[in-house]
């Protein structure tokens, strides 16, 4: 067993020894306050914990997969992502061409080069060639009610459910030194603090959440939640330098910077729910919602996280 | 042989569904139950028998069967394997080129031996813009034949979007299909106001969705 293996193992028990904590805090608090399965914030609780431990699996499983591994399970939450998407937008007949060319050209295109690690390509497919060819492709279709909020829609769904999420996966394609064979670490970095912010500011909401910061858009979002969940992310990052390039100081600064994109995610795609009128992305989750309301805060932090480990710390 | 490679169609078929749509089924009336009973819904694609069948449990679904129009689904090898060997369908002949044939009788034959039937009573696919056809009057005789028999009201959302008609690749987006709360013939209904209260009953269960620009 090589040192990267070691590491993600040892990241990979300490998961499962929270993901086993808070399942028997789930259990207690069930049998104690919903014995008959009526309290509706203990049972999404739960919900959401089972959907944890589905959710490590499955990452777990990719990264053992090696890069083919997570470049596929990266491809496929961009297409669940793009395809809850694409459901909310205004889309109709005259751009069938230009979204089935998003789901079955773009996608696959965006996440080859990825994988081939074409960086010079990669980063500039979706916002300049897919950005100009997919107007053309629904222009020609001549149907020009709505046109610019049709054309408008459809990008902002690539950028955000193929392009951004796809920075995860491009992680891999860094080359830094020193640190060859365990980039697969830093998109283990990458997610665990996301998500962990996520939790934290769900946890630290619960307990002490008074203070609303935008009630109109998400009424759970508290400054309590937000101060805690990051704060306590931050230090879990910080914790996390060993698996990654950095120093503990910059360790824990990167993971603030995740952590504050991840909230702005999660508060501009509330928005964006908000404006189409639903509650939820989806249903594919349970206790979650869709695929979109787990991964608003991975969408906005990977690119952001991508480049400044590029410029900071990556060989050209 | 012939039944291995239709059950393995069957889950393909399935499988695919799930993939393009993550179709989740809304039993808004009542848990799903087993026996005789009529799906009615409203008809957009050729993916709406699909949809139906993939939400429904497993055990149910293999005693399930679509009314289908013989006159297109025994067209070629393709689509008489899908039609009769895959989807069992009930298949009734809408040019009526054999006057003996009675496709109510057929119907009612169905669901005496214990299948479930989904029917699309608006006759053919629906491709303008208005949500719901009128309903042709085939439900109405089925219902006065076998008026002990639950009519569950089926609406399926977002399928005309996936696949609109003529295209061939279909988008992905998230489809549901919402089963309402049953009727029957009411003794002495009329069936103009039977129709129209079937109708209704469909129609309640279409969600709303902002329109751009509302």
């Amino acid at each position: 067993m090589n040192d990267v293996q070691a590491d993600f193992l040892t990241l990979l028990a300490a998961i499962g020894a929270i993901l086993v904590v808070a399942t028997v805090i789930g259990f207690v608090l069930q049998r104690r306050l919903s014995p008959n399965r009526d309290n509706a914030s203990i049972e999404n609780l739960n919900a959401r914990i089972h959907a944890w431990w589905g959710m490590a699996l499955l990452l777990a499983i990719a990264f053992l997969g090696g890069r083919i591994g997570v470049v596929l399970l990266f491809a496929f939450c961009s297409f669940a992502a793009l395809r809850e998407f694409v459901t909310l937008t205004s889309v109709g007949r005259a751009d069938h061409w230009a979204i089935a060319g998003a789901f079955f050209l773009i996608l696959p295109i965006q996440y080859g080069l990825i994988w081939y690690g074409w960086y010079g390509l990669y980063s500039i497919f979706i916002p300049v060639y897919a950005f100009l060819l997919m107007p053309i492709v629904a222009a020609l279709r001549a149907d020009t009610e709505h046109f610019l909020v049709r054309i408008a829609e459809s990008q902002w769904a690539l950028m955000i459910c193929v392009f951004c999420i796809s920075h995860g996966a491009a992680l891999l394609t860094l080359d830094i030194p020193g640190y060859s064979g365990r980039n697969v670490l830093l998109i283990a970095f990458l997610v665990v603090v996301v998500q962990m912010s996520d939790v934290m500011q769900y946890v630290w909401g619960k307990l002490f959440g008074r203070h609303k910061i935008a009630p109109n858009l998400s009424p759970s979002k508290t400054w309590e939640g937000f101060v805690g969940g990051v704060a306590s992310a931050t230090l879990i990052g910080a914790g996390l330098w060993w698996i990654t390039p950095f120093t503990l100081v910059e360790a824990g600064l990167l993971a603030l910077v995740i952590a504050l994109m991840g909230f702005f995610g999660g508060l501009v795609l509330s928005a964006v729910k908000r404006d189409k009128g639903v509650k939820d992305w989806g249903h594919m989750i349970a206790g979650h919602g869709g695929f979109i309301d787990r991964l608003d805060s991975v969408i906005f932090s990977a690119p952001i996280f991508f480049h400044l480990v590029r410029y900071g710390w990556a060989l050209p | 042989m012939k039944p291995a490679a239709a059950w393995l169609t069957g889950a393909l078929i399935v499988l695919f569904a799930r993939f393009i749509t993550a179709v989740r089924g809304i039993w808004q009336g009542g848990p799903p139950a087993p026996g005789a009973r009529v799906y009615f819904a409203n008809h957009a694609s050729h993916g709406d028998f699909v949809l139906i069948w993939t939400v429904l449990p497993p055990a149910l679904r293999r005693l399930t069967r679509p009314v289908a129009g013989s006159d297109y689904w025994l067209t070629s090898a393709i689509r008489r394997f899908i039609g009769r060997d895959v989807l069992n369908a009930v298949l009734i002949d809408r040019t009526r080129g054999d006057p003996d044939e009675d496709p109510v009788a057929k119907m009612a034959a169905a669901l005496d031996e214990g299948s479930a039937l989904i029917l699309f009573p608006e006759g053919t696919r629906n491709t303008t813009g208005v949500p719901l056809l009128p309903f042709k009057s085939g439900l109405y005789h089925l219902a006065k034949l076998r008026p002990e028999i639950d009519l569950v009201p089926v609406w399926l959302a977002n399928l005309n979007r996936v696949m609109p008609k003529g295209e061939v690749v279909p988008i992905p987006m998230i489809c549901t299909v919402t089963f309402g709360e049953a009727i029957r013939l009411h003794p002495a209904e009329e069936k103009k106001d039977f129709l129209a209260r079937a109708e209704a009953a469909l129609r309640a269960l279409a969600p709303r969705r902002a329109e751009p620009g509302t």
